[in-house]
């Protein structure tokens, strides 16, 4: 077991767990922060997509003990009003089925359009092609993303 | 009276409280623009609120509770169903707040989500509860105003009287309204009065969803719940013997114990439980039939060729029709197993008391949940509660109750609360899977080029009846034999999106597009005579499906899909019925620099009126994707037992990048409202089959394409505008 500080979401919290923790079941488990979703584990699928240092990562497949004293951002921490443009333009949209997946999609669009503020379609298909969406929104993912750049 | 409130204001309600088992319950999301304003939590309103029905309460503030009995998987019926009760009710929408309700046997019937028949089950009864808490509504003003009911009308949440001059809102009369006696009959609005259904209302759970509030199973947390994965035996094989000293071991891991046929590892989180199940030491041996892809091909021509099927459906004599047939055409096509796999993993809550559980989980069955609960506890249904939580996905995986099951009898075991989680590979190797199948057809088809003999035997592996004996072409066709034999495996299997005609609707309307060709036909000319037979001249009587709405949508489909216009674009067409919805289909395939390219898929649905065109437009573009990424890509092969593809690594689905445009087109044929959540799936497989045929004469006969030999060098690329 180890005593790990992170820095999550702009507060640092404490957590005591085996280094091989993945991050997404300190997020989860230990820290309730449930909204970084479970689903593959094995960094197919995107759902438990966080931003480390404004990245998109897996955090299924991300050790907790390497995370360090790097900056973590859930969707929990994405905007404090639920307001970030790309959660405006998903409101806007509508764009989820079951939602199960959106999280992970939302935080890999808003890491996409940091690096990349006005992308084209092809860009964004590419970014986002590593998501899953087993209910099938994709035209809507693309169509929010490209509104969110314009927000 | 009370004062008058200007209830125009655009209240910006936050979140909006937790349930006592701190689940989050209920929310209304009324865009950025408006002012934040002090706000009632639900539990607020609902201290306050005046039960009117099952359905729905009203506060004095104006605030409209609708309670949603049915699971919401994606379907977006806890959007949909809200609506209809707030169109009669004649509610301001944004006072609306949407609550899911338990399992409540008493209050509401057909509390599940399968077939795609709420809607067509609910709408009246959904209209009625709105409209009599407005007819109630009304006859309180009417009373209080000492005027008749008659002169008064109603919009949006208000209530109106022009000769007085008087007003009030739903709030006002709240309380005196609720005091009525309900009336047995109410009537219905015109539909052409309908002011929200239609309309492009937004998901009711959107911003909870889009910051990551805890909506879904797998989210709910108790204080002092523990942890369970289970580790499940391969289909036909019992536990031998089990080591679990290296699984103990694991830091954080409290109790492994052995039920049934499986091994549990208990703890207090969800990676510890990860780790150990992966070093516990299970020994299998055979308790049944150990089965293998290889068994089932060979199974598959043993049933077709030589097994005695059930006869479903007999008309004419199609004996004489192949013989005196100028030309017959044979095919088989075949589908394999598929996983169900929603992204949200297998799980459920359980706690057992003395003699009473709590259930709370993703659901699309909470009634058969509590009824399995009752008879592993041996306690009466009543004293089970079950909590319906957002699902993220279903797509009839969780018709099933085996994974609620696990969680009642590890909670009685241990004496407590507990959470059983599914990992991924738990998903993908716990079965109940779709069928495979595999079908044998033969066309009869006379010198002018008409069908007068259709055979088909369906062979399925734990599939009951592979046949929808009284679907097209049935009542089409003079001579009809449909047959149907299963396979009982010890590999289990259960409803899939569209059950059987998730398949069936590819194999037929392939095989149907080569007996087109084959009696130089255009596709939608050779379906359009058959169906104008079908609704002229039926055979065998009553039709099961409704020929004018059929030819209904592959009209609209053939006109808006340019179909036949452009030579440069291959085109493959398909259309089924099903759930009681009808779906053309039409795939575009372009050559670009010597490739096949899909460009387009246009549909054309009829499902009678549609409710909300945001929800109805995810449904048919989702089944697309769906038809297709499984047509493409879906496979589960087995190994002594054991599927072989155990995660997304190796279970291929559909990703962004390989899905096309899709044109969604509705058919307004006046009827009342009937679901989407499965009908615009069957067809995509044979629109998209049908167009790589037409493009590049390859017959794609079994699923998956990518799989076969046809497609290894096609090239197929698929595009979106
Ligand atoms: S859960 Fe991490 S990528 Fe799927
Ligand atoms: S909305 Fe259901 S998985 Fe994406």
């Amino acid at each position: 077991m180890a005593n790990l500080n992170l820095k999550i979401n702009g507060k640092t919290h404490t957590v005591d767990v085996e280094e091989d923790t993945p991050l997404l079941w300190v997020l989860r488990d230990h820290l309730g922060l449930v909204g970084t979703k479970y689903s593959c584990g094995i960094a197919q699928c995107g759902a438990c997509t966080v931003h480390l240092n404004g990245e998109a990562i897996f955090s299924c497949s991300m050790p907790v003990s390497i995370v360090g004293s790097d900056e973590v951002t859930t969707i929990e921490g994405l905007s404090e009003e639920g307001d970030h443009p790309v959660q405006q333009a998903w409101e806007e949209i509508d764009v989820a089925q079951c939602g199960y997946c959106q999280a992970g999609q939302i935080m890999n669009a808003a890491a996409l359009l940091k690096k990349n503020p006005s992308p084209s379609m092809e860009e964004i298909e590419n970014a986002m092609n590593r998501n899953l969406c087993r209910c099938g929104t994709y035209h809507k993912i693309r169509e929010a993303v490209a509104k969110a750049a314009k927000i | 009276m009370a004062t008058l409130t200007k209830t125009n204001r655009r209240d910006f309600l936050k979140i909006a409280g937790t349930t006592a088992g701190g689940l989050f319950i209920g929310f209304n999301w009324l865009g950025c623009d408006s002012p934040k304003m002090e706000v009632l939590s639900d539990e607020q309103v609902l201290s306050q609120a005046k039960n009117f029905n099952a359905y729905l309460s009203i506060a004095p503030s104006g605030d409209i509770v609708i309670y949603s009995p049915n699971p919401e998987l994606g379907q977006n019926i806890k959007t949909s169903f809200p609506m209809v009760v707030a169109e009669e009710l004649d509610a301001d929408w944004k006072k609306v707040r949407v609550l899911q309700a338990n399992l409540d046997a008493e209050k509401f019937d057909r509390q599940l989500t399968g077939g795609s028949g709420a809607m067509p089950h609910s709408w009246e009864r959904l209209r009625k509860a709105g409209a009599t808490a407005r007819y109630l509504l009304v006859a309180a003003a009417a009373k209080e105003w000492a005027v008749p009911a008659e002169e008064i009308t109603t919009s949006e949440g208000m209530i109106f009287h022009k000769g007085s001059g008087k007003e009030a809102s739903y709030g006002d009369m709240a309380i005196a309204a609720s005091m009525l006696e309900a009336p047995e009959e109410v009537a219905l609005k015109d539909k052409k009065d309908f002011k929200i259904i239609g309309t492009p209302v937004k998901n009711v759970d959107s911003r909870a969803i889009y910051t990551g509030k805890p909506l879904y199973g797998l989210d709910f947390y108790r204080e002092g719940m523990l942890h369970a994965m289970v580790q499940r035996p391969p289909f036909g094989m019992k536990i031998k013997s089990v080591d679990d000293a290296e699984a103990k071991a694991v830091t954080g891991v409290s109790d492994v114990l052995t039920f049934d046929n499986n091994v549990a590892v208990i703890g207090n989180s969800t990676w510890p439980l990860m780790k150990a199940k992966k070093l516990l030491k299970v020994e299998y041996e055979p308790d049944g039939s150990v089965e293998s892809t290889s068994d089932h091909d060979r199974i598959f021509r043993e049933m077709l060729d030589t097994g005695k099927a059930e006869e479903r459906r007999k008309d004419g004599n199609v004996e004489i029709a192949f013989k005196n047939a100028a030309q017959v055409i044979k095919a088989e096509y075949q589908c394999p197993f598929l996983s169900h796999s929603p992204m949200e993993p297998m799980n459920f809550f359980a706690h057992v008391k003395e003699n009473s559980a709590e259930l709370i989980g993703p659901t699309q069955t909470p009634d058969r949940a509590a009824s399995s609960a009752a008879e592993i506890l041996g306690i009466p249904k009543e004293n089970i509660t079950v909590e319906i939580t957002r699902l993220g996905g279903g797509f009839g995986r969780r018709l099933r109750a085996d994974y609620a099951d696990e969680a009642v009898k590890i909670s009685k075991l241990i004496n407590a609360p507990v959470k059983v989680t599914w990992s991924r590979e738990d998903d993908l190797t716990g079965g109940a899977y779709r069928p495979a199948v595999r079908y044998r057809f033969e066309a009869a088809l006379d010198g002018d080029g008409n069908m007068i003999g259709y055979k088909l035997k369906g062979a399925g592996i734990n599939a009951g009846n592979s046949t929808r004996e009284n679907n097209f072409p049935s009542g089409a066709v003079e001579n009809v034999l449909i047959e149907s034999i299963d396979h009982k495996s010890t590999i289990t299997t259960n409803a899939w999106r569209a059950p059987i005609t998730n398949f069936l609707a590819y194999a037929e309307q392939s095989f149907l597009d080569e007996v087109a060709l084959a009696a130089k036909k255009d596709p939608v000319e050779f379906r359009l005579a058959l169906l104008e037979k079908a609704k002229t001249n039926p055979v065998g009587g009553d039709l099961g499906y409704d020929a004018d709405r059929m030819i209904g949508v592959i009209k609209t489909a053939a006109d808006k899909s340019n179909w036949g216009k452009n030579p440069t674009i291959s085109q493959g067409f398909s259309v089924y019925f099903s759930h009681r919805t009808y779906v053309a289909q039409v795939a575009d395939i372009e050559m670009e620099n010597g490739s096949p390219v899909l460009k387009k898929i246009t549909a054309a649905t009829d499902c009678g009126m549609v409710i909300n065109p945001t929800g109805a437009n995810h449904q048919v573009r989702g089944g697309i994707v769906d038809g297709m990424g499984h047509a493409m890509y879906g496979n589960l092969t087995f190994e002594n037992g054991l599927p072989t593809q155990k995660n997304f690594d190796k279970y291929r689905l559909i990703r962004m990048k390989e899905v096309p445009q899709i044109d969604v087109h509705y058919v307004d044929s006046g009827f009342d409202p009937t679901g989407l959540g499965e009908p615009a799936l069957p067809p995509t497989g044979g629109a998209v089959a049908n167009a790589i045929y037409k493009a590049t004469e390859r017959r794609l006969r079994t699923q998956p394409f990518i799989e076969q030999k046809e497609f290894e060098d096609l090239n197929l690329v698929i595009k979106r505008s």
